[in-house]
């Protein structure tokens, strides 16, 4: 039992954190996120071309840094720390995770280096069914639809909420088979993942303005698209159970992200308490801040616990898709689902509290406070809130035979 | 990073369950799952046989060193023994004080004369210890103990003058840790010696407090020139709050893991409760019962990180070590709340006329106790921002 980072891990953290702490600046993000891309390209190219961050989990025989999940969350922590606008979370811990657990070996060396070389991807699943209160985030909500045609494929329906979708160079779709009815269309059943140039003609991509801006959201309306086979990852109308996995990848990643806002959060706001003097002393001396802070402290931490222990499980669950071995399904849903469900609330709250404890100043434009108040309900939101993801594991607690 | 545990580990866990399976039976099968907070008080002489039996088996002190008479197990040993213990529903520790407190601090401040007069007692599970520190008016305060320690020179021994409170199961303890003064002029911190006084003896007398719970584990203790040998005293004289706070740094330790698989079977028995009485559907319990699972899973990664990253035991206290105390205690009190409202109005009917609670009522009552002890939620929370966050410091007079 090691749960703590290795030498290395520590390394590859502290090089995140002082190259974002040096270009996701205040000013940088504020540049970058009132236009319609929402990241800075040349800094994106500079990230994959020097930095090679985006190939971190991608296996090296296909191109990749062959590092684990463990790695990507020590990542994904520092981009949310400073709330790096880029199409990181999109590109790698959504689509190249779907080609990792749904591609064949063939597919995966033709689509990862690309991947790793810079071109950006998304995923794209949800329907009508995640739009609404308290809307569905897993496998069956996805309800475009696919038939094969000649060599290939035709794709039908939209998508809601696609990070970075309107401006990523790939899409992954999920679709169901339109030939099957009932069950068999419904859940897991009957579903296949494809993967199609986001200029491809049919597809009509359209930016949705969302109150946090530091990330961009999409509707996809996808209209007769003819894709060929080679675009099918993985094997027809079987791919459920992967989407599942690649979803509850992709909540992992996002928990980390949300931990890294927590923490930043507390650390602006101490800094604060620090130099804000009222009554002559500095605020950080009053008893009815320092408890603010210490619960925001204990918030983090235990975030952090909950975040690590899922990256661990999660990178067993890739490497058993690697080796080809079975994968904890129902583990990897439950670590997703802990570590989701914790971060989305301790991101919200210490947002909240950070603005109380600033005053006047935290309701501000010009403080930053508010970028990440923002985006912690942005966050919350996607993938499932809170509420949502404990409901998922109430199920696993209640409704079957003890599964856990 | 990685959580798993060795096969060597895998193996050692095999051997703690078939011995706890072999001997946690028979005459001990009725303390099974008894004895542990809130319900201390239960089958106080079975459960000191069951520490005896335990350390015939080489059961007790496995965290300590070989050379002191403990098993001298890793600290992954150290996570599967608790975890066995619990899931076996072992019951609560008699021995508990002597072994992660008054042991430890023997070990790491006591001379060598101390060490072998009092670990063996402790290993070989006959002498039990209790903790004399809170009095009447140091609570939270503790550098504000009035117990006064004096030097009688004709008889070369220290006698005890003053009063203690709150001193769990001193009615049955063999020897207490007294925090003293030994220089009836000093304040605060200063001044204070750490003595190891023997209960029995005509200066001390213990009288149970009653609990919330109808029961009584803890008490008052009156010293009224009690005695204690002039080699009794930990450290020197003025050196008591050193070796007070050392010890304090004792009470996170592996054995939080034990305390989780209790958590885990306090959780189970209230899952099974709401599959049966249709608890399982309000939604607004279903959310809440999720909470407490997540929460405790995320504590027990927590714990770990805390284990893995203990850097030589140098008492620097990490970020989630500062944060456990707090975060176990209002969970475990969240818990008790969740387990009277998953009974529903059934949970106010007692097992027995005039006050016999259940496991769960009486964990119920009693977790309103984690959240004072051993530093109360308030106490806790200036340390984290003190020492966490480098805010400043409480005024002090
Ligand atoms: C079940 C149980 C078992 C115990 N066992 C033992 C034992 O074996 N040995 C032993 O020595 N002691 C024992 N204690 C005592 C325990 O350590 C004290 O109760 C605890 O330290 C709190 O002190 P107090 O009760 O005097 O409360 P007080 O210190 O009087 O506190 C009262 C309230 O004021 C708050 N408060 C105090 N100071 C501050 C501050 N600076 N800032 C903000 N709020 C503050 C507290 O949080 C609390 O809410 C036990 C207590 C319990 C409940």
């Amino acid at each position: 039992m090691e749960f703590v980072f290795t030498d290395e891990q520590n390394m590859i953290r502290d090089t995140a954190e002082s190259f974002l702490q040096e270009v996701s600046t205040s000013a940088a993000i504020r540049d970058v996120m009132v236009t319609d891309r929402g990241y800075d390209p040349a800094l994106w190219q500079t990230v994959c071309s020097d930095l090679y961050w985006q190939a971190i989990h991608t296996p090296e025989d296909y191109g990749g840094m062959g590092l684990g999940y463990v790695e990507l969350v020590a990542m994904q922590e520092q981009m949310g720390r400073y709330l790096f606008c880029s199409p990181y979370y999109a590109s790698v811990c959504m689509a190249i995770n779907a080609v990792l657990v749904a591609g064949t070996a063939e597919q995966k060396q033709r689509l990862l280096p690309q991947f790793c070389a810079g071109k950006t991807a998304t995923l794209a699943f949800a329907g009508e069914a995640a739009a609404g209160y308290g809307g569905r985030w897993d496998v069956a909500t996805v309800d475009a639809t696919f038939e094969a045609k000649g060599d290939g494929y035709l794709l039908n329906g939209h998508y809601e909420f696609v990070i970075d979708g309107a401006s990523a160079d790939y899409l992954i779709l999920a679709a169901r088979d339109a030939a099957t009815k009932g069950a068999a269309s419904q859940g897991h059943h009957g579903i296949s993942l494809f993967v199609a140039d986001a200029n491809s003609p049919g597809i009509k991509r359209e930016l949705l303005p969302t109150m946090d801006q530091t990330r961009k959201w999409a509707r996809i309306s996808v209209t007769d698209v003819v894709v060929p086979n080679s675009a099918l990852l993985g094997a027809q109308s079987q791919s459920g159970d992967a989407l599942a996995m690649v979803l509850d990848l992709a909540t992992v990643a996002l928990a980390a992200e949300q931990m890294g806002g927590a923490q930043q959060l507390l650390d602006m706001t101490v800094a604060y308490t620090k130099e804000r003097n009222q009554f002559g002393r500095a605020i950080a001396g009053f008893q009815a801040i320092k408890h603010k802070a210490a619960d925001m402290m204990l918030r983090v931490e235990v975030a952090r616990s909950g975040v690590y222990y899922a990256a661990c499980v999660a990178e067993e669950a890739l490497q058993a898709i690697q080796a080809g071995t079975a994968v904890d399904l129902v583990a990897l849903q439950e670590a997703a689902s802990v570590a989701k469900a914790y971060c989305s609330d301790a991101f919200f709250k210490n947002a909240g509290e950070a603005i109380q404890i600033h005053g006047g100043v935290g309701f501000t434009w010009e403080y930053d406070v508010h970028l990440y108040f923002k985006r912690a309900k942005a966050s919350e939101q996607y993938l499932g809130t809170g509420a949502w993801h404990r409901e998922r594991l109430a199920a696993l607690l209640l409704d079957g035979e003890g599964v856990l | 990073m990685k959580l798993s545990f060795s096969a060597a580990d895998e193996q050692f866990r095999e051997e703690v369950a078939s011995w706890l399976q072999q001997n946690l039976q028979g005459e001990f099968e009725a303390i099974r799952y008894r004895g542990g907070p809130g319900d201390e008080h239960m089958y106080h002489h079975e459960r000191h046989a069951w520490e005896q039996r335990m350390a015939q088996g080489g059961w007790t002190c496995v965290g300590w060193p070989k050379q002191y008479g403990g098993r001298g197990c890793s600290i992954e040993q150290q996570v599967i023994f608790f975890e066995e213990y619990a899931r076996a529903g072992g019951p609560g520790r008699v021995g508990h004080i002597g072994e992660g407190l008054a042991g430890p601090t023997i070990m790491a401040f006591g001379s060598d004369a101390q060490k072998q007069k009092y670990l063996p007692g402790i290993v070989s599970g006959k002498e039990l210890w209790c903790q004399g520190y809170s009095e009447p008016g140091a609570g939270s305060d503790l550098a504000n103990v009035k117990t006064k320690a004096r030097f009688d020179e004709s008889k070369q021994q220290w006698v005890i003058n003053g009063q203690k409170v709150w001193t769990s199961l001193a009615q049955e303890a063999d020897y207490c840790f007294v925090l003293a003064r030994t220089d009836p002029e000093s304040k605060a911190h200063k001044g204070l010696g750490f003595f190891l006084v023997k209960m029995v003896q005509p200066g001390i007398e213990v009288r149970p407090i009653q609990q919330m719970t109808g029961t009584s584990e803890f008490n008052e203790v009156f010293f009224d020139d009690a005695v204690c040998a002039a080699d009794d005293i930990v450290g020197a004289p003025g050196d008591g709050w050193k070796v007070a706070m050392g010890l304090l740094g004792f009470e996170r330790g592996v054995s939080t893991l034990g305390q989780q698989m209790q958590f885990q079977n306090e959780f189970n028995e209230i899952l099974k409760i709401a599959k049966g009485n249709g608890a399982a559907q309000d939604p607004a319990l279903r959310q809440r019962i999720a909470k407490a699972h997540t929460e405790l899973k995320i504590m027990r990664y927590n714990a770990m990180r805390m284990l893995s990253g203990q850097s030589g035991g140098d008492g620097s206290l990490q970020k989630e070590a500062l944060i456990y105390k707090l975060f176990w205690a209002s969970w475990h009190r969240e818990l008790g709340e969740l387990a009277m409202d998953v009974l529903g109005p059934q949970s106010q009917i007692l097992e027995a006329a005039p006050y016999q609670l259940s496991r769960l009522q009486a964990m119920y009552l009693f977790v309103r106790s984690d959240t004072i002890y051993g530093g109360t939620n308030q106490i806790q929370r200036n340390i984290i921002a003190e020492r966490g966050l480098g805010m400043p410091k409480e005024p002090r007079p």
